[in-house]
């Protein structure tokens, strides 16, 4: 009868200690929505006020004032493209790594890695006077090709780690079968592994959404994503905080949402396979 | 020739494009880097190209804010390095067994990591750290304390709290899934011998955390050691030099100063840097692929 007290007291705790410490860390994602629907005197009143009449138009006014679907575009489309190349490029080169290792491939996979590893202000001058040479500053094409770079290694090792799980023999009857290569990859190996794929693919979405070195180094006005015109509220005049957050807010939704929707296949990704 | 060793020739070109872009990517900038680091050459002067030697990397030593941001650089990354471990290693042990709404708990705490670094910046800077209107000086006062002015007296903390907000989550969401693969029949036999929490702690879960851990540490280092968006959205690097770390460093020299030479010779300490840590996560990943 103790023992059994003893758990539901340590459960009790247990229950309210973790809910404290997640509310305690979600907070300032809570304010940043709350403030987004006040009015700017409101989100500025210190103290500040919990009981409001929420209003919508702090988003209006982003989506007119700021041209904040040209960022959104911008965003979309270079997370995107960049993904979908880092893909089309790294499930061959997965593919070939674990179905038809040789001495080299560990090397190679290793060799992959540690071009993640090199810091960016390392190239950043070069990067930098090579894009604009090439007319590619503040344009969509550099930054697809920058993260597509950025993101291959990451990509390659993911779906490697995946390509790896699946059983060998599968592969081998289709290929008694008669498949070509591009028939065994498209119609066998893609559709077994497609949730690892798609896994892969969401990673390289948010990484490359929030990527924020080479997107406010290379990009102005044209290309710029939201992660550059969120930077831009931090010289602004006047009162601002509630467009702030309603920007930040349509900003960092959806991939708040993906981040959720793949965090158990995320660990592989992000420890390139060392924790699963 | 069979279809089979056909297929097997194939599919060893097919690495091919990935490792010939990657070589690009990586071989290119860095030699011109290393060339640009030997060269006095500012963007300012056109056609100034001459060969200065180690002259650079002299200038930049020397220089004062070299220091700064070599300091500022460590403080900035042992100091998250020292909160994200800690605390993420105690919330992935407390919220391993089930308990009502546990999944919604791991949602809330892992969702810092998927802010885009702008963003989490200034939210943190204006709605939270702001003297006059922020929570944190309303907090302050209702507890009856003067409010802090972050940004002008305790600016690197400020950043430091940023970016540790930003980065805990990443490992507590490593952390949490080693758990897992905790042996459960293992935990249970230490209890049934009563082994105390503590005991169990220090002698199972540590051990079995500890590549995890080590993983965690090394890539949080080669990140942190790039933080850029955070300071360049808040402080400029200032006051003064009290929050420029190396990368801020090398980027205002490069893109302020446009002392490429000079930037270029910072870039190659940099990189040298993120290499000493990136050998051994290289190792250990290399184990855990041999492993296999």
């Amino acid at each position: 009868m103790k023992l059994h007290t003893e758990k539901v007291v340590k459960l009790t705790l247990v229950t309210i200690v973790s809910w404290l410490v997640a509310a305690l860390i979600f907070f300032p994602i809570f304010w940043m929505i709350l403030t987004s629907f006040k009015t700017e005197l409101n989100a500025f009143s210190s103290p500040p006020s919990l009981f409001f009449w929420p209003t919508l138009e702090n988003y209006f006014v982003v989506f007119e004032r700021s041209d904040y679907l040209r960022y959104a575009f911008n965003s979309v489309v270079i997370s995107f493209v960049s993904s979908i190349l880092a893909m089309f490029i790294g499930i061959p080169a997965a593919y070939s790594m674990a179905f038809f290792p040789t001495k080299r491939t560990q090397g190679v996979l290793l060799w992959m890695l540690s071009t993640k590893m090199l810091p960016p202000v390392g190239v950043l001058v070069p990067i930098y006077l090579l894009a604009r040479d090439a007319s590619l500053l503040d344009t969509r094409t550099g930054l697809v090709i920058i993260y597509t770079l950025i993101n291959l290694p990451i990509v390659i090792w993911m779906i490697y780690t995946y390509f790896k799980d699946v059983p060998k023999d599968i592969l081998e009857a289709c290929r008694m079968d008669g498949a070509s290569l591009w028939q065994e990859i498209r119609h066998v190996l893609v559709p077994i592994t497609m949730g690892g794929l798609s896994s892969t693919f969401l990673l390289s979405l948010i990484l490359s959404w929030n990527e924020a070195f080479w997107s406010l180094n290379l990009t102005a006005s044209q290309a710029a994503p939201l992660t550059a015109l969120i930077a831009s509220y931090s010289s602004p005049e006047g009162l601002f905080w509630a467009k702030l957050s309603a920007a930040s807010t349509l900003a960092v939704a959806p991939i708040l949402v993906f981040g959720w929707i793949s965090q158990k296949q995320l660990v592989r990704g992000l420890t390139f396979g060392a924790v699963k | 020739m069979s279809q089979l060793s056909r297929n097997a020739r194939a599919a060893r070109f097919l690495v091919a494009p990935s490792v010939l872009l990657l070589l690009a990517w990586m071989t290119v900038p860095l030699a011109m880097t290393l060339y640009y680091s030997t060269v006095n050459f500012n963007l300012t002067i056109p056609g100034l190209r001459n060969f200065v030697g180690f002259e650079n990397y002299i200038f930049f030593f020397t220089d004062p804010s070299f220091f700064a941001g070599m300091s500022n650089t460590l403080v900035l990354v042992g100091s998250t390095l020292l909160i994200t471990v800690v605390l993420g290693t105690l919330i992935a042990v407390l919220i391993d067994s089930p308990f009502p709404g546990r999944s919604l708990v791991r949602i809330l705490l892992i969702s810092p990591f998927f802010i885009m670094p702008t963003v989490n910046a200034l939210i943190w800077k204006n709605l939270l750290m702001n003297p006059v209107s922020g929570f944190f000086a309303f907090l302050s006062k209702t507890f009856g304390m003067t409010p802090i002015d972050w940004f002008t007296d305790v600016p690197m903390l400020a950043i430091i709290l940023i970016v540790s907000w930003q980065w805990l989550p990443f490992a507590i969401l490593i952390l949490m899934t080693a758990m897992q693969s905790l042996d459960q029949e293992q935990l249970e036999a230490a209890r049934m011998d009563g082994a105390g929490p503590v005991a169990i702690f220090r002698h199972i879960t540590l051990p079995h955390l500890a590549r995890p851990l080590a993983v965690v540490v090394m890539i949080e280092t080669i990140f942190l050691l790039s933080i850029f968006a955070e300071i360049f959205t808040t402080t400029g690097g200032g006051p003064g030099t009290q929050t420029t770390n190396l990368a801020y460093l090398i980027y205002s020299q490069a893109l302020l100063q446009y002392d490429v030479g000079m930037a270029s010779a910072g870039g190659i300490v940099a990189v040298v840097l993120a290499n000493i840590v990136a050998i051994f996560l290289i190792r250990i990943v290399g184990k855990s692929l041999a492993g296999e």
